[in-house]
């Protein structure tokens, strides 16, 4: 009896505290949004204040970052980047997991070991010299650049399916042959339904992280034709010797708003594939 | 985890036997990286890794004549890196226009501010790289000059009013000056009415300070203020840690009587930090908060008449042109140096065009080309010149005094503030800025003068000198090793 | 089966190895090679041998950077993982609301570096303004400024894995405990801790590499403002390659020392939290 009264009080507290600091996390991206109504001149003089009769400009912010910056084939080319490039991640990286796994040889031992490997190199080990290789082999396209991320994201993809293809009964496999399938016919029917919930996994990882990803398109694409979302932001920082305050918060709200979608619409999906993910890594 | 470890060595001496063969070119590095995975594998293998190899080397055979294709195919395109983010769309439009008329590729891309030297090199080190770019005076041709092709003799050589804007490397032209500009403190002709006051009070230092302060000291009464916010934001820091730090560095070259210098003595910063005080303590925010103020809040600041001052040049004339051209001033820098009485403004260049040698034959000639029309064709000087509707779409020109013969006369109401000056027989202030040893330097300067501003100690201001004086030492022989 | 898909190889290994090639092993060690040489388009690469590593570690900016960052990533070790941990105990206790709570604390999770950098530099500059001071002006105002982003960034992302780690240990294990008389706090310290120790293994690993992988928001939030003394070594690397003519090879072999520092570390601290985890 006292006992559940104490844990009543409990948990009353802890929906207290945790109202507070679930209110104080979305604070941040609700100042933004009032701010992406003022005009610019008011943003950084008042930040916290509610936008007024004087300095309300409506959706003036959102069309100059939309026309004057391109806001929105930033973001069209942002989907493409890391749409194909999960796509392919997936595609490739499945089937090289799955080949270095059943086939055991040191070369795929090598193989897996260098993907391991590159797992915990930093991006700035290769910065200059990945620019230089793609620029060469003009890969300096939004369709180029999936290469790239093929390559450089590999590791972790390969890392991630090697572990969970070991866990595959390979008499599956074994039968499926015996049947007359050809291995290739035979991955595609029997060894990708298996490992649905491990694609969706290694999907949502890489997604968040190219979606994200600043400094290797910046430093890869051909900035002067192709930006992507982060890119843009930064370039409106710092770009065209004047800083438009509104606009940068118009933008803000804009690369946050696909986030938030996604996010609610797959909640699900996301919060199991963070959770498998790690117990695989 | 040992036999993880393990395993990791292993791959790490892999890694460095791949080093073993890369020397300069990329086709061999293909070729010699797969050769340690070559040897690790079973003799069977061996066979079907060199099928691989020979497939990636034929990809990027493909690739290269596709390039190739690509050049022949057309005469020769141009590639500006552009220095200056204020004239940006006219660029692009006057770009745009060139390859309407001619067929003539010509892309534009505008650095950030403040990231002029990163962007030129990432952009050289790649194969597309520009056939345009600028260098800002002596100092930085000297890391470009190998890059720099020779303009001796060509079109837009013959077209230079002066052989004084030519950026000499020995013997050869490195690069050439394509626009003059001034700067000064522009004010605002009826606030300084309102307060009392007209151009002629302001003859020296002491007089600016003594019409800022008492501005000050009536700021309530009044309603605005003396100096437009010295923002320190990228967009605006360099009106100060470059533009007004000119004043101490050319006022010590006139001292030394040099042009250039391996290490600034600092002999005037004593007047840097008078006119920064200034600046910082008169103006209509708090000197804490400069770190954020961006271009943009200054000159909202000045067109909605907060403020009475506002240091920038020639080029801002569109962006404070809603004051009407009979309210605008302009004011030399007065830093008090004895003798400033007969000091002008500040006029020259940092924006050198130079061509890039490494280019394709037809993309120099292309270049050569663009270089020569923008100077010398009706619509390429009305833009460069022109200020209200000087370009091809209406859109206001750059503004700009061009230092070639097909110079059209100003409309810009600011270089005739400037022309004047001169007329009146004043000393114009050379811009010795393009002599600073790197964009490094001006980061240090720039990053100590925000901190000083906020809390104004002589220590602090201890950190602006060691910036100013030890930096260019360091960053001079960093440069020039 | 080995022999039937061996001779497979091509498909299921050429696409991902060749971009793998391209995209990692070739920038890789010629990574390690330009660390090694003088250059500032590779094409003029000349080989000085260890003098890059020298001028590295002279430079004191680099050093800073180096102690900067490293406390950086201790400091939000623990204030993210104390965080995440006290959160995911906190929901899985039944409260009502749960999932609404975890949907927004794991929501800044998706917004990327850049985003979140200039999200919360108005907020600490609108702060911050009050008091007549900004983030650029102090370097510890921008260390905090980076631990307060980045743990409203990633405490979400641990605790969906201290909630996984929590929801599998066995409920008769708890009980047990219980009627041996083990209070909540002894339970928590003697019995949730050590069985939620893969799951700690984990997220420290990822917190710590983080902590000293950050750019983005550094880049974003204080860009090495003042003077360079907000600078963390990933940016200090980009900034020395791209930023200086004549730095290039100096800016890659910092990242040859970068790349060892993190790899080192991450070992160690893997190492340090596996045995914890056999012990028990």
């Amino acid at each position: 009896m006292k006992a559940s009264k104490k844990r009543k009080t409990f948990n009353g507290i802890s929906t207290v505290i945790l109202a507070l600091l679930g209110f104080a996390y979305i604070i941040p991206i609700l100042v933004v949004l009032i701010n992406s109504f003022k005009k610019k001149a008011f943003i950084s003089l008042q930040p916290f204040n509610l936008p007024t009769a004087k300095n309300f400009i409506g959706l003036e912010n959102y069309r100059v970052a939309i026309d004057q910056y391109g806001f929105l084939k930033a973001v069209g080319w942002t989907f493409f980047i890391t749409i194909g490039s999960v796509f392919l991640i997936l595609l490739c990286t499945s089937m090289c997991a799955w080949f270095i796994t059943r086939v055991k040889k040191k070369v795929t031992q090598a193989i897996y070991f260098l993907c391991v490997f590159s797992m915990v190199v930093p991006f700035q080990m290769v910065m200059f010299t990945l620019s230089l290789v793609a620029d060469r082999l003009k890969l300096n396209t939004p369709w180029g650049i999936i290469i790239v991320y093929l390559g450089f994201g590999a590791g972790l993809a390969v890392f991630m399916f090697s572990g969970f293809v070991k866990s595959i009964p390979i008499e599956i496999e074994e039968a499926a042959l015996i049947d007359g399938s050809s291995p290739l016919k035979m991955f595609f029917s029997v060894v990708l339904p298996i490992m649905k919930p491990t694609y969706i996994s290694v999907g949502i990882l890489e997604t968040m992280w190219i979606w994200n990803d600043f400094l290797l398109p910046y430093l890869v694409l051909d900035i002067n034709k192709y930006k992507t979302i982060p890119i843009i932001i930064q370039y409106m920082k710092g770009s065209y010797g004047r800083v438009d305050m509104g606009a940068i918060m118009a933008a803000l709200i804009m690369a946050v708003i696909p986030v938030i979608i996604f996010y609610l619409s797959s909640q699900k999906y996301i919060i199991k594939g963070v959770a498998a993910g790690a117990v695989k890594g | 985890m040992r036999k993880k470890l393990l395993s990791l060595g292993v791959v790490a001496a892999l890694s460095l036997g791949l080093l073993a063969g890369c020397g300069g070119k990329n086709n061999n590095e293909n070729k010699e990286t797969d050769a340690p995975t070559q040897e690790a594998t079973e003799a069977q293998e061996k066979e079907t890794e060199k099928e691989t190899e020979k497939e990636t080397e034929k990809e990027t055979e493909k690739e290269t004549e596709k390039e190739d294709d690509g050049e022949t195919a057309s005469d020769g395109s141009v590639y500006y890196l552009n220095f200056k983010p204020e004239q940006d769309l006219q660029w692009q439009e006057l770009a745009e226009y060139y390859t309407r008329e001619t067929g003539v590729e010509v892309k534009v891309l505008t650095a950030a501010s403040g990231t002029y030297e990163s962007t030129l090199k990432s952009e050289m080190a790649k194969t597309d790289s520009p056939t345009l770019f600028q260098v800002n005076g002596p100092v930085r041709l000297a890391a470009w000059k190998d890059y720099c092709y020779d303009l001796k003799g060509s079109d837009i050589y013959n077209e230079l009013s002066s052989e004084d804007f030519a950026l000499m490397d020995g013997d050869s032209v490195a690069g050439i000056g394509y626009v003059i500009e001034t700067y000064g403190l522009i004010y605002n002709k009826a606030l300084l009415e309102e307060a009392g006051y007209t151009q002629d009070d302001i003859k020296n230092f002491e007089d600016l300070k003594k019409v800022s302060e008492d501005i000050t000291a009536r700021k309530d009464e009044l309603g605005f203020s003396a100096f437009t916010s010295s923002g320190m934001d990228p967009s605006s820091d360099w009106r100060f840690k470059t533009h007004l730090a000119n004043m101490p560095i050319y006022y010590e070259y006139q001292a030394d009587n040099i042009d250039v210098t391996d290490a600034i003595k600092g002999t005037y910063l004593d007047n840097y930090r008078q006119i920064w005080d200034l600046y910082i303590n008169n103006a209509t925010c708090d000197p804490g908060l400069l770190s954020t103020k961006t271009g943009d809040d200054a000159v909202a600041e000045f067109v909605t008449e907060q403020a009475v001052f506002y240091q920038n040049g020639t080029w801002a004339y569109n962006d404070v042109s809603e004051l009407g051209e009979e309210n605008l001033g302009m004011l030399p820098i007065y830093i008090g140096v004895e003798g400033e009485e007969n000091q002008g403004l500040c006029t020259g260049t940092e924006n050198y065009w130079c061509v890039n040698k490494k280019a394709d034959e037809a993309d120099i000639q292309a270049t050569l080309d663009f270089m020569n029309w923008c100077v010398t064709s009706e619509v390429g000087t009305k833009a460069l010149c022109g200020v209200d509707a000087a370009m091809p779409s209406g859109d206001d020109g750059m503004g700009f005094v061009i230092p070639f013969k097909k110079n059209l006369e100003s409309e810009n109401p600011l270089v005739n503030l400037a022309n004047e000056y001169v007329a009146e027989g004043k000393t114009p202030v050379s811009w010795n800025f393009s002599t600073m040893p790197s964009e490094e330097w001006k980061n240090g300067v720039g990053s100590a003068l925000t901190s000083y501003a906020a809390d104004q100690t002589d220590e602090n201001w201890e950190a602006v000198v060691t910036a100013f004086v030890d930096g260019w030492a360091e960053e001079y022989a960093a440069s020039n090793s | 089966m080995e022999k039937a898909i061996k001779r497979y190889w091509p498909i299921f290994l050429i696409p991902t190895m060749a971009a793998f090639l391209i995209g990692f092993i070739v920038p890789f060690a010629m990574g390690l090679w330009l660390s090694l040489c003088e250059f500032t388009t590779v094409t003029d690469a000349v080989f000085v041998g260890l003098k890059n590593y020298i001028r590295a570690f002279q430079d004191p900016v680099f050093l800073h950077a180096f102690w900067y960052t490293a406390l950086f990533a201790l400091v939000s070790l623990f204030i993210i993982n104390i965080f995440a941990f006290a959160i995911a105990l906190a929901l899985t206790q039944n409260v009502p609301g749960t999932n609404l709570f975890r949907t927004v604390f794991f929501l800044p999770n998706l917004i990327g570096g850049i985003v979140l950098g200039y999200i919360w530099q108005l907020i600490f500059n609108g702060v911050l303004a009050k008091y007549n001071a900004a983030l650029a002006l102090n370097e510890w105002y921008g260390f905090w400024g980076l631990i307060i982003s980045v743990s409203w960034q990633q405490i979400g992302y641990m605790m969906i894995i201290y909630i996984a780690g929590l929801q599998s240990i066995p409920e008769d294990l708890q009980e047990a405990a219980r009627i041996d008389g083990a209070n909540a706090r002894q339970r928590l310290f003697h019995v949730t801790i050590p069985m939620m120790m893969p799951s700690i293994t984990i997220c420290t690993f990822l917190t710590i590499t983080n902590g000293f992988k950050l750019f983005d928001q550094n880049l974003s939030l204080t860009a090495g403002e003042p003077s360079k003394m907000s600078e963390m070594l990933a940016l200090n690397i980009y900034n020395t390659f791209y930023g200086r003519v004549g730095w290039e090879g100096v800016g890659q072999a910092k990242a040859v020392v970068f790349f060892v520092l993190v790899v080192a570390i991450g070992m160690i601290q893997l190492r340090l939290t596996r045995t914890r985890e056999v012990q028990q």
